[in-house]
């Protein structure tokens, strides 16, 4: 569903991601777990087309994401192409990023309604169904500013769900939420996880449930995989140095 | 000390007052031009199109480093010479248009630069339109911070509109002009102008203030950016 062959990320000097290749079967669940500037919000970037692409091409469902074949070559996609291949991809935000000036459900039908080109009819009723699958049916007429961050992040995931990406990005998702409303959007993410019909790549930290939702668990280490593998492995049985050493420092700090 | 005479002051009064309309009509015109072709001055600068932007940019620090009763001049006398024949009024409306454009181009981009680099992102990942991110989540919420600004402007276009007298156009000031110097007293109509002047910029300045709270309070924003 998603390949990253010899993708390569540069800021500067500095080699962010370096030749990473990295494949995602379809439905699957892939978390990326590793020590903070490996990488690993880079990958959701690159894959959201939020960052461009310094080498290497990244195919979403087969189709070169930010490059377009022409004859034999691979060129630079146009606006058309970008937004064409975006559409297969959603992602939620470490800080929401919720619409400020729009309710729960308007924050969820304004790209159905825009981009989808739904009626507003559909679009509402595809944003409270959601919303009432995140658990929200009672705040889907407040504003963003009036909900907790937990309840703010199951908007942004309803949001994302409404324009039924293929695949879903979550980049730290609970990292800005108090201790207390983490496990709500947890719940959410597990349920999601359960129906298997939506493949996800899911940066976290919180190491156990990574190892009980992911079907695979990748460790970055300085713009590349460390080692990868079923979460029993990884988390079990590593091989890698690295890996332990990165282990057992988040469990102790955990 | 002055000799006010109370019944000069009223037989005046009522042809100040009609001046007045124009006062308003000018202060209009030329903000609504200032607001359109602000924020079309603020969004040329973002997109991402450097000769654009230099242009654009140049042009506004051009405007704003010379003197509104220069350009007022220029557009009316200049524009003749190159075969550009405009009536006051409308060369007026474009000088002080422009003037006030270019200031409110950099309150736009003030309030731009305050939304959230986040909220950009959200509406790539959403995949929506150029158009649609700028038009449905951005500028609406560049608006709420950039009122105080563009009501101070509004006061200023208000204010300076006495210097379209410099080419006759037929506002207050260009009328208690032409009261003095008919009846040879100065006391009453400069008195006047100024009452009229104050007794429209106060409450404006007011209204701007509960303006913003109403803004802020139907966009569900309150004092501060959410994220
Ligand atoms: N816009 C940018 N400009 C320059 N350097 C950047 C930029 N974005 C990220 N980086 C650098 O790229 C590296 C990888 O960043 P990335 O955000 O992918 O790390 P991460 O693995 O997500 O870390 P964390 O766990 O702290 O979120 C870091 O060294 C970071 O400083
Ligand atoms: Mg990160």
């Amino acid at each position: 569903m998603v390949r990253f062959a010899n993708v390569t990320k540069r800021y500067g000097p500095l080699t962010v991601l370096d030749a990473l290749n990295l494949d995602v079967n379809q439905n699957e669940i892939v978390s990326i777990i590793g020590p903070s500037g490996s990488g690993k919000t880079t990958v959701l970037r690159m894959l959201m087309t939020l960052e461009e692409i310094d080498d290497g091409v990244i195919y979403v469902d087969g189709t070169p994401l930010t490059h377009m074949e022409r004859g034999d070559e691979l060129v630079r996609a146009n606006n058309a192409h970008l937004r064409q291949m975006r559409s297969n991809v959603g992602m939620v935000f470490q800080h929401f990023n919720l619409f400020p000036h729009m309710t729960a459900l308007q924050n969820c039908m304004e790209a159905p309604v825009r981009v989808l080109r739904l009626s507003k009819e559909e679009a509402r009723h595809r944003a409270s169904e959601l919303l009432e699958m995140v658990g929200l049916a009672d705040k889907i007429d407040q504003h963003p500013s009036r909900l907790s961050g937990g309840q703010q992040q199951r908007v942004a995931i309803a949001r994302a769900l409404a324009m039924r990406p293929k695949v879903m990005l979550f980049d730290e998702v609970t990292s800005a939420l108090d201790p207390e409303v983490i496990g709500e959007v947890l719940n959410v993410i597990r349920q999601l996880a359960g129906e298997h019909s939506l493949t996800m790549l899911m940066v976290t930290h919180q190491m156990g449930f990574a190892r009980e939702i992911s079907d695979r668990v990748c460790f970055f280490y300085a713009g590349n995989i460390a080692e990868q593998g079923s979460p029993d492995q990884l988390f079990g049985n590593p091989e890698n140095e690295r890996t332990r050493q990165f282990l057992s420092a988040v469990l102790d700090a955990g | 000390m002055f000799d006010w005479k109370w019944d000069f002051a009223f037989e005046i009064l009522p042809r100040l007052l009609w001046a007045t309309l124009n006062t308003l009509l000018a202060a209009g015109i030329g903000y609504g031009i200032a607001l359109v072709v602000g924020l079309v001055f603020a969004l040329a600068q973002r997109t991402g199109n450097r000769p654009l932007t230099i242009m654009v940019r140049e042009c506004v620090e051009f405007i704003r480093s010379t003197p509104l009763v220069l350009q007022i001049f220029f557009v009316f006398y200049v524009g003749p010479q190159i075969g550009i024949v405009l009536s006051p009024w409308t060369a007026g409306m474009i000088a002080i248009g422009l003037h006030y454009a270019s200031y409110l181009s950099e309150v736009y981009r003030g309030g731009l630069d305050n939304v959230p680099k986040g909220q950009w992102e959200a509406c790539k990942a959403l995949n929506l339109s150029p158009t649609d991110t700028y038009f449905r989540i951005i500028i609406p919420q560049a608006l709420p911070p950039s009122i105080p600004g563009m009501g101070n402007y509004l006061v200023g276009i208000f204010k300076d509109t006495p210097m379209l007298s410099v080419i006759a156009v037929a506002e207050l000031m260009h009328a208690a002009i032409a009261v003095g110097s008919e009846h040879y007293r100065y006391l009453e109509p400069y008195t006047l102008v100024g009452v009229i002047f104050l007794a429209i910029s106060l409450p404006t300045a007011f209204g701007v203030r509960w303006f913003e709270r109403w803004v802020r309070q139907s966009l569900g924003m309150g004092k501060q950016h959410e994220n």
